[in-house]
């Protein structure tokens, strides 16, 4: 017989096994999923996973995906290591390309060294607005934290969507629904001759080194770790339960508005409805899988970049629908959910008990 | 030889045989055996860690042992779960209580009831009542149990196994938050249910206690059986020398201090409840003086939690000039700058408010100890590091480092370093709640000197106990709460134990006649 047994210190060697083991798991579902649809498994997973990173200029389109899910994912780890449930970044990412390309057009015909730095700047601080809003309602009226990110997220999508057919839409556009292209001067440097490989990914990376030392070397980072795991002890070792969730979230804000306007001011160059396919949802896994720690983020947020491109090869190589980027997403942190379970609990046999 | 075997343990309620049990890095009970005569009251005794919280799980079902046997009437048993054990007719009430907070009184004790059970009892609410007369255990069936103090959450559990019928009730410290007078109510339940034929086993680290009423004594050492005796013909001085070796003195009495300079005061502190079931607070006033220790005796549930809380920080709702901290207003300040200035404090909760379970011991120094560990906001995680395996040599705290997660500890162990911890600190104020509940002999010595130590260099010690023998023992003056109201405060050498035990119970309170229940 087999049965549950609660560890009696949480397994450090489970907590870097189980999204390993949960990235198997998802690849086995996929297989016999796919083999459902008579897709070959084995060419499914190589288009899905291997083609991505075949040659450069896949790697590079990775390297795009990458950023933005790896700085929304930094933020959110620091906000889930405090307990603050934000599900907001997607809409934090939004307000962040909305209020980025409001600036940005404000530099259409200019070449001002003041463009790029003012259009950045509009995009982290309507992110932290945007996620200020959430905070101080659960700050002040004890709101659900969750249920209010979630629905901003919509009121952002549909803000953004708004400005894009009214008061930011190119009055040469022919009436298309998309911003004027931004000037030279607004857009994000290219890292590479070929490519898209902007200064994003360099934020990304800066950040996600940040967010590590202040958990790790900080005494604010020190804070963080104890009011998320025990809200009493914090509360009795005086800690300002304030000031770390203002923090946390205007952080995790800040990087989503940065992601949001790094993509408008980066490969796309203009406001258009469709901004972002979900990476403020995707971010929450490479959070969770990347242990809510920067590093961690890092690793899993190329993961989750892999995919994205595998989706899009898999549609135009194989004709596999889109959506299984959606589902392999969903599947994986179910996976990672359940995974983690043993790292505060452990399977024993009982016949190894007696003995 | 089976037969003369068999006809040996059928006169026993409860045998153990050679119960061993390991865990991962620790042998907890190695080869026990004992024995229960039916109506025997018997003591566990032993340090934190000697292995006697393992071995009462295991006979009530909750740790399957990896080896020996347990009989019960005679008979062989395998106590698979605690619900085999309470079928059986063992109940148990737990140091750590097993209660769901946001069910009633009633409906936690219905839970653990089968539906015959049930069903010959009838009216529960009732029965609750009705036993609660008998035996003078203050319970309402329809409180809800997140509003009880840890006290009133005790009385719970053992109206839990009361409401069954038992032939053998276990329980771990159950009097360490109680009042002289509660515990003289528990004592005779117990030896009325001893009359009954029922079997007790009792856990404490009050040997007075053991002396008072327990038939027989069993007392473990690291997991191992060291003697039995009967404590009646013993003092409490000599088994305490069975429990920890040599080391263990019993408290001598301690010579007391007086302070002249006032520290800290309260002025008219008047604060209603923050949740229904709380104590508003009503007029409390008092002062401590540098090197003094002021003890408040009280039943659990009285006001002590919000007077804690008030003074803390935690609860920053005062209006001003209530609170001065060497003559500041303190009153409108967080918890976290009422430390700065030199306010420490030991909640009654360890785990979960006294430490961050999950987190290391190093971790939980940080907690409240940070001066000289950060600068420009950076840890020096190496010196809070250093720091922390000091403070574990110091207090002997038993763990397997300053790695070790808080809530790998045991309970007593975990008190331990968290009074270092504040102690550590050189407080001018430290407030401190129990400061030796759960904690073995030794290691209340240990504690006990410290606090002194800390008192004698100057520091306003304020001690919010249950234990009012601790208070006599350590606090030079004493006061008593009831009902959020505070007695007058008098030199400990110009009272008694009766007249604290009366104050416990409301008899300073004059002017409003209605307030005179206890809150229980």
């Amino acid at each position: 017989m087999i049965r549950v047994q609660a560890r009696t210190e949480q397994s450090t060697l489970m907590a870097f096994a189980s999204p390993v083991l949960a990235i198997v798991l998802t690849l086995i579902f996929g297989s016999i999923l796919f083999s459902a649809l008579d897709k070959d498994p084995v060419q499914a997973l190589h288009v899905l996973l291997i083609m991505p990173l075949s040659d450069a200029y896949n790697i590079s389109e990775m390297f795009v995906k990458m950023g933005p899910l790896l700085l929304c994912a930094v933020g959110l780890s620091l906000c889930y290591r405090a307990n603050m449930w934000n599900i907001g970044a997607e809409g934090q990412l939004l307000a962040g390309a909305l209020g980025g390309s409001a600036m940005a057009l404000q530099f259409v015909d200019s070449n001002s060294v003041f463009a790029l730095p003012l259009t950045l700047l509009a995009g982290v601080v309507s992110g932290m607005l945007w996620a200020a809003i959430p905070t101080f309602l659960k700050l002040n009226f004890n709101s659900n934290l969750i249920l209010t990110t979630i629905m901003l997220n919509y009121i952002a999508l549909y803000l953004l969507i708004w400005a894009v057919h009214g008061p930011l839409r190119d009055p040469q556009g022919f009436g298309f629904p998309e911003s004027a292209l931004f000037s030279d001067a607004t857009l994000l440097p290219v890292l590479t001759d070929q490519g898209r490989v902007h200064l994003g990914v360099v934020f990304a990376s800066v950040f996600a080194l940040v967010a590590w030392l202040i958990l790790s070397k900080t005494h604010l980072g020190f804070k963080i770790r104890v009011y998320g795991s025990d809200a009493p002890a914090a509360l009795y070792a005086g800690f300002s339960s304030k000031a770390i969730s203002w923090f946390v979230m205007l952080f995790a804000g800040g990087l989503a508005g940065l992601a949001g306007v790094s993509e408008v001011a980066g490969p796309i160059g203009q406001l258009t409805p469709v901004v972002s396919p979900g990476y403020g949802y995707a971010a929450i896994i490479v959070a969770y899988l990347g242990r809510l720690h920067p590093a961690g983020a890092i690793v899993a947020s190329i993961f989750l970049a892999i995919l994205y491109m595998g989706g899009d090869l898999a549609q135009i190589e194989m004709g596999i629908p889109i959506a299984v980027v959606g589902m392999f997403q969903g599947v994986l942190l179910f996976f990672l959910l359940a995974c983690d379970f043993f790292i505060r609990y452990r399977l024993v046999s009982t016949r190894d008990q007696v003995a | 030889m089976s037969e003369t075997l068999k006809k040996q343990s059928s006169k026993f309620r409860l045998e153990l045989l050679n119960i061993t049990k390991q865990y991962p890095g620790c042998l907890a009970n190695d080869q026990i055996c004992m024995n229960l005569m039916p109506g025997e009251i018997h003591a566990l005794l032993g340090e934190n860690g000697a292995g006697k919280s393992t071995l009462v799980k295991t006979i009530y079902g909750v740790v399957a042992p990896d080896s020996g046997q347990i009989i019960w009437d005679g008979h062989e048993v395998d106590i698979k779960s605690p619900s085999k054990a309470r079928d059986l007719g063992i109940g148990m009430v737990f140091q750590h209580f097993s209660l769901f907070e946001t069910l009633t009184v009633s409906q936690n004790i219905e839970l653990c009831l089968s539906p015959e059970q049930l069903s010959s009892i009838g009216d529960l609410a009732g029965r609750i009542q009705e036993l609660s007369k008998t035996y003078d255990l203050q319970v309402d069936p329809t409180r809800y149990v997140h509003s009880l103090s840890i006290g009133e959450r005790q009385r719970v559990e053992i109206m839990r196994c009361l409401v069954q019928s038992v032939k053998l009730l276990i329980l771990d410290e159950p009097t360490s938050v109680l009042t002289p007078q509660e515990v003289a109510g528990l004592f005779d339940v117990l030896r009325k249910l001893s009359k009954e034929g029922c079997s007790i086993m009792f856990i404490s680290h009050k040997l007075h206690e053991v002396t008072e009423i327990c038939h027989k004594a069993t007392i473990l050492r690291g997991g191992k059986l060291v003697g039995t005796c009967s404590p009646a013909e013993e003092t409490p001085a000599t088994i305490a020398k069975m429990m920890v070796g040599d080391l263990a003195e019993q408290d001598a009495g301690y010579t007391k201090a007086t302070g002249e300079h006032i520290i800290f005061s309260a002025i008219g502190l008047n604060l209603p409840a923050k949740h229904p079931f709380g104590t508003s607070l009503k007029d409390i006033q008092f002062d401590m003086r540098k090197g003094e220790i002021l003890g408040i005796a009280g039943v659990a549930g009285n006001g002590q939690e919000e007077l804690m809380s008030i003074i803390s920080g935690e609860d920053n709702r005062t209006v001003n000039n209530a609170i001065t901290l060497d003559g500041k207003d303190i009153s409108t300040l967080n918890a976290g700058k009422r430390r700065k200035m030199g306010l420490a404090y030991v909640p009654e909760e360890r785990l979960g408010r006294g430490a961050v379970p999950d987190m290391s011991l190093s971790e939980n120094t940080l907690l409240t100890h940070s001066s000289g560990f950060v600068s420009k906001g950076l840890v020096n995680w190496n010196a809070v590091k250093q720091y922390a395996k000091a403070l574990i040599n110091d207090y002997s705290v038993k763990c397997h480092g300053e790695f070790s997660e808080a809530k790998s500890l045991s309970g007593g162990n975990l008190q331990k370093f968290i009074m270092g911890r504040e102690i550590g600190q050189n407080p001018k104020v430290l407030i401190c709640a129990h400061p030796t509940w759960g904690v073995d002999v030794g290691a209340a010595l240990a504690i006990h000197q410290a606090l002194l130590e800390l008192r004698d260099q100057g520091a306003a010690i304020l001690l919010i106990s249950e234990d009012i023998d601790e208070l006599f023992l350590l606090a030079d003056r004493m006061s008593a709460i009831c009902n959020g109201h505070l007695s007058p405060v008098v030199r400990t050498e110009e009272t008694t134990i009766d007249q604290i035990g009366q104050w416990m119970a409301g008899t300073f309170i004059e002017s409003n006649p209605s307030s005179q229940e206890v809150n229980a």
